[in-house]
């Protein structure tokens, strides 16, 4: 046995692991950095007014985000209320029928593809359809751009889930002489509940931290506001706005904003994690 | 319907039932039809709306637009080439450095890692990858960029920035934002992506092809670049051209740190523009017309760049799980 070799083999193993180990590391330094900042600076921020007060005026002192944070729910719901049901009925269609059509494989692809496609065009396409049309920014045009944001997740999940659900449970429904529309919905779709609930969580998680699409389509509203086909404020792009401002209590603010959507956003994500396991 | 059964004769009531129920099937599969076709109306819709809006700038300055780095408002005149620059270094460079990150982190999960620690390490990357990318964007500006401007840039100009040649790409100010800065802040978004990528289809390797290497005497470190790696190459790329798509299109964290200059310098510390940026910043003030219409032309640009770095991976991905299917 050549002794060399074998010492050289177990160098490289060693330096190998060594920096993968580095890797893991530095990976968790970073991630814990950026919480401990995050932390740090936005619960400095959180105050009563921050809740209670509209986003303050340029120079004036004090304020909160209350205009934002009412208008990013309404956005986000509304277009948890829209995309849900065009996901999950196109996510049926991808499995059940999608096996047997062209259409439905040129679009699987395309979700993929539109899973990851840049926001900030997701928000130029809406304002040339809808914002340079009617002449003004509104909160349907951020619905809008948020809502082909979620189809996408919604409807990569729903076909996912319904595939999982064993085809003897379709079979005997089909025994019984079920219409196919009843057995997707009072079978199948029952069966799958909790990770079809999943992709809809992942869904609002995802669009809930966009700040791309909404700046050309929502943008921003110093004032309160809950009419939607007004400019609206909304959590991101006040973010974006305030933390690029010279005054110090806009960029605190802007902290205060991160926090709670981080905090949003990783809370949904632990959510959906939660009923996936539950049930599955 | 009648004359089809075996015997059976349908009463009109039944024979009824049975025609509602087809015309409400044919409904269900025509209207879920229409929305899974949806998504395809959309992405035609945007390539077309994209085309159109951007047409007084292609009509104007023709294919040299994509080749021009002239970017000046005052005049009317518009080429994309400073953007697109911006958009591909910074890519670039940052999954230089996020993909030797993430092939360790990854290595580190499925090979190293003690089995109580496995699902909660996995869990945070997975959700630093939820992160929203704003997060990344501020995190780079008010604390990353500064230290990055006192203590690595010096160090860099007087380290690599003396060797010849490539010295040039590590010389100038020490700005702390800049190309650089932003290839780092977008490594750090891109890491989580890859590795849970590279971790999933590290996972499907078949145990069997492992255990034998290991019973010839193979280390882990052989274990993973001669075995698993060509294994699940198909994947592994894949999961990097992902990451890249990410990275191309992410506007928040690069339009913080990026520093949003017109110009193409031969130093990664200068100030640039990724296409992204030049939207984020330049939309809300442009006015109808060349201006509007060249930073349309950049995001059809953008749109078409990514769509084909991510229909490559997708492909790539398919083609490891048709691997899975037929080996294991």
């Amino acid at each position: 046995m050549d002794i060399g070799i074998y010492n050289r083999r177990k160098r490289t193993n060693k330096i190998g692991l060594t920096l993968s180990m580095v890797a893991m590391t530095l990976g968790m330094i970073v991630l814990l950095w950026i919480l401990f900042i995050l932390f740090s600076k936005g619960f400095a921020a959180l105050s009563g007014n921050f809740f209670t007060q509209s986003t303050p005026a340029a120079g004036s002192d004090g304020g909160g985000l209350a205009n934002a944070i009412v208008g990013s729910l309404m956005m986000v719901v509304s277009c948890t209320l829209i995309s849900t049901p065009i996901g999950v009925l196109a996510g049926i269609f991808m499995a059940e029928y999608g096996d047997r059509s062209r259409i439905a494989g040129i679009t699987r692809f395309v979700t993929d593809i539109m899973l990851s496609a840049p926001s900030i065009v997701i928000g130029l396409f809406v304002y040339a359809i809808l914002v340079a049309q009617v002449k003004h920014f509104s909160g349907w045009a951020g619905t809008m751009a948020l809502s082909l944001l979620a189809v996408p997740v919604i409807l990569k999940t729903t076909e996912n889930m319904l595939r999982l659900v064993p085809g003897t449970l379709r079979e005997a429904a089909y025994a019984l002489g079920t219409p196919k529309w009843k057995v997707s919905f009072s079978v199948i779709l029952r069966a799958a509940k909790s990770g079809v609930m999943t992709g809809i969580l992942l869904a609002v998680a995802r669009v809930s931290g966009e700040t791309a699409p909404l700046l050309f389509t929502a943008l921003n509203n110093q004032f309160f506001s809950t009419d939607m086909n007004k400019p609206m404020a909304n959590l991101p792009v006040v973010i974006y706005q305030f933390a690029l401002s010279p005054y110090e209590n806009w960029v605190n603010l802007a902290w205060g904003g991160a926090l709670l959507i981080t905090l949003t956003v990783l809370g949904l994500n632990v959510l959906a994690r939660v009923f996936f396991r539950e049930k599955s | 319907m009648t004359s089809m059964s075996s015997g059976i004769q349908l009463t009109p009531e039944m024979a009824k039932i049975v025609r509602n129920q087809k015309m409400q099937d044919f409904l269900f599969h025509k209207v879920t039809f229409f929305f899974a076709s949806l998504v395809l109306i959309v992405l035609a819709g945007i390539l077309v709306s994209l085309v159109m809006t951007s047409w007084p700038a292609l009509k104007e300055f023709g294919p040299g637009f994509f080749f021009s780095s002239e970017w000046d408002v005052v005049n009317q005149k518009f080429g994309g080439l400073t953007s697109i620059y911006g958009t591909l270094v910074t890519a670039t460079l940052a999954l230089v450095i996020a993909v030797p990150l993430s092939f360790g982190i990854a290595v580190f999960l499925t090979e190293m890692c003690p089995n109580w620690l496995r699902r909660p390490l996995g869990t945070a990357v997975e959700l630093l990858a939820a992160v929203p990318s704003i997060i990344y964007g501020m995190f780079g500006l008010f604390v990353f960029a500064p230290l990055f401007a006192t203590y690595v840039q010096p160090f860099l100009t007087d380290t690599i920035g003396q060797v010849p040649v490539i010295g040039a790409l590590f010389q100038g100010a020490p700005n702390g934002i800049g190309l650089l800065c932003a290839a780092l802040i977008l490594a750090f978004m891109v890491v989580p992506f890859i590795t849970s990528v590279m971790r999933d289809v590290f996972e499907i390797v078949p145990p069997v092809l492992k255990e034998s290497a290991y019973g010839i005497g193979c280390t882990t470190w052989e274990v993973v670049t001669r075995i698993v790696l060509p294994y699940t190459q198909a994947g592994v790329v894949g999961g990097v051209m992902l990451g890249l798509g990410r990275a191309l299109g992410e506007t928040m964290a690069v339009t913080f740190v990026i520093g949003n200059a017109h110009r193409i310098r031969a130093s990664l510390f200068s100030p640039g523009s990724s296409i992204a940026s030049t939207l984020a910043n330049e939309f809300g003030e442009a006015e109808p017309g060349l201006h509007y219409a060249s930073l349309f032309a950049l995001g059809l640009a953008l749109f078409i760049i990514t769509f084909i770095v991510l229909s490559a991976a997708k492909w790539m991905l398919v083609r490891m799980e048709k691997q899975k299917g037929t080996k294991s």
